[in-house]
């Protein structure tokens, strides 16, 4: 019987499981609350709209963050050495090759996006490029393809609805109370609509923060079992992390949407950064890489 | 994978299908008979060593099972600039069954170690009568075949060539759909 050296993490899906599962149910309990509090006819349309919102991000994210990101797409004859690593990476994982991009960007990072495996881009900055060594490289692109294989813009996306519907509530009350103050009923039902899309738009942003570490700690897993090099992408990110932190703010603050789909966020250093980062700390990406190095290195009888 | 694995995150590397290369000998008939094309005694297992003390344990442990051989087979292992490592067997004589036995000996110890979702691929290179070489690839993790013809001393595939050995083929070996996936193996050794 073959040997396995791949550990589970059981902990890791739990706690993955049960983030996902909370979201699932403030997206309920909303949708609960404003059947209460608006008129009938209101809370489908609301509804329709966020999910409309949600379905359009996910459905055009490959385009959107290839524009956000002023990206464009490399063809093997542009950058075969890029194109041949990936190539390999996706022989070995068994996975449709994505498109590849190339962001000119002084920022090192990666970023994968797509609504599916098949219409995935895979988009590396200049700046990584020509930090990065081949074999570091490698294992950033082979986290950026377990982003893929996990369907990370889905989940996500799905993740985010509850907090879309919430934040289009907030923006439709604050128009509301402006256009019909007077009548009384309809204040105060709208002051609760505020309240409640408030306190979930802030459980919902929480959630998701805590998500996407998780999900980030999941490809690195599958990224250093991928390239069974576990030293090479914990090299890469205490690079990006030495390379985010010295650049300027000013220039990162035009990436600040994309830095959920990021290797390493762009914007370092916020207050309450254990709660609202979207990344794991280096330490503790570091450690599950020297584990699963561990795993790789043990010697079988 | 599933798509519950892929929505918890917990994807699992992939387990490589060793079993299509035994067809290898069967096909090297037809290879000959269709396009006279024959083979060269030579193959090379192409895989990513894992860092640390086990793997190099391991693989000093393929080199003497294969140099055990009384036939003595000679084992060249090479890195590429990829991070790869080849083993490269060369044969005695040309009898690919023997061949396909010791590169199986390759796989199924790094399968049984742990390593076996690191293995990408086995290229046998066959080789005409003007000395012309071209290799027959196999994917492990696809498990499937396809042909890899390069132009000599340039980086150029002869890709009417390698349609020709895919059609020749079709009905020997399972042979790759996805064009993408035929990679290109510049300066494999064998070739």
């Amino acid at each position: 019987m073959a040997h396995s050296r791949f550990i589970k993490d059981s902990g890791l899906t739990a706690r993955m499981t049960l983030v996902m599962f909370l979201l699932g149910a403030l997206l309920v309990g909303l949708v609960v609350a404003v059947m209460y509090i608006l008129p009938v006819g209101f809370a489908p349309l609301v509804a329709v709209i966020g999910i409309g919102v949600a379905f359009y991000q996910w459905w055009s994210s490959d385009k959107v963050a290839m524009k956000a990101m002023r990206a464009r797409e490399v063809t093997p004859a542009e950058a075969p050495e890029l194109h041949a690593m990936i190539d390999r990476l996706c022989a070995m994982a068994d996975m449709p090759k994505p498109r590849v991009g190339i962001a000119d960007m002084a920022i090192p990072n990666a970023f994968a996006t797509g609504r599916s495996p098949d219409r995935a881009v895979v988009c590396v900055t200049t700046g990584i490029l020509g930090q990065l060594t081949a074999e570091e490289l490698e294992g950033v692109l082979a986290h950026e393809l377990a982003h893929v294989a996990h369907r990370d813009v889905l989940v996500m996306t799905v993740a985010a609805s509850a907090g879309i519907i919430a934040g289009l509530l907030t923006r439709g009350a604050q128009f509301g109370s402006m256009a019909r103050g007077r009548n009384n009923n309809a204040a105060a039902m709208i002051l609760v609509t505020l309240v409640v899309s408030m306190v979930v738009y802030a459980i919902s942003f929480v959630l998701m923060r805590i998500l996407s570490r998780y999900r980030e700690l999941s490809a690195d897993r599958a990224g250093a079992y991928l390239t069974m090099n576990p030293a090479a992408l914990g090299s890469a990110l205490q690079k990006i992390s030495g390379g985010m932190a010295a650049i300027p703010e000013g220039d990162l603050r035009a990436a600040k949407g994309m830095n959920a789909f990021f290797i390493a966020p762009a914007i370092k250093g916020v207050s309450f950064s254990t709660l609202t980062a979207t990344h794991p700390p280096l330490e503790q990406r570091l450690e599950q890489l020297a584990r699963i190095q561990t795993e790789l290195g043990r010697a079988t009888g | 994978m599933g798509l519950l694995d892929a929505f918890l995150g917990r994807s699992r590397p992939k387990a490589p299908n060793l079993d299509s290369l035994f067809a290898v000998p069967s096909a090297a008939f037809t290879l000959q008979a269709a396009l006279d094309l024959r083979p060269t005694g030579t193959g090379s297992v192409c895989f990513r060593s894992a860092s640390g003390a086990a793997f190099a344990q391991m693989q000093e442990e393929i080199l003497g099972l294969i140099e055990a051989d009384p036939q003595a087979p000679s084992v060249k292992v090479t890195q590429d600039g990829y991070g790869f490592t080849w083993l490269n067997v060369e044969a005695a004589d040309e009898d690919l069954s023997t061949l396909c036995t010791h590169l199986h000996a390759v796989n199924s110890t790094l399968e049984s170690q742990g390593f076996g979702h690191g293995l990408l691929c086995t290229m046998v290179p066959f080789e005409s009568g003007d000395g012309r070489r071209v290799g027959l690839v196999y994917l492990y993790k696809q498990g499937t075949f396809y042909p890899f013809a390069p132009f000599p001393g340039e980086q150029r595939r002869d890709n009417l060539l390698e349609m020709q050995l895919r059609d020749a083929l079709a009905g020997d070996l399972p042979m790759e759909k996805d064009l993408q996936r035929w990679l290109a193996l510049w300066n494999a050794p064998g070739l």
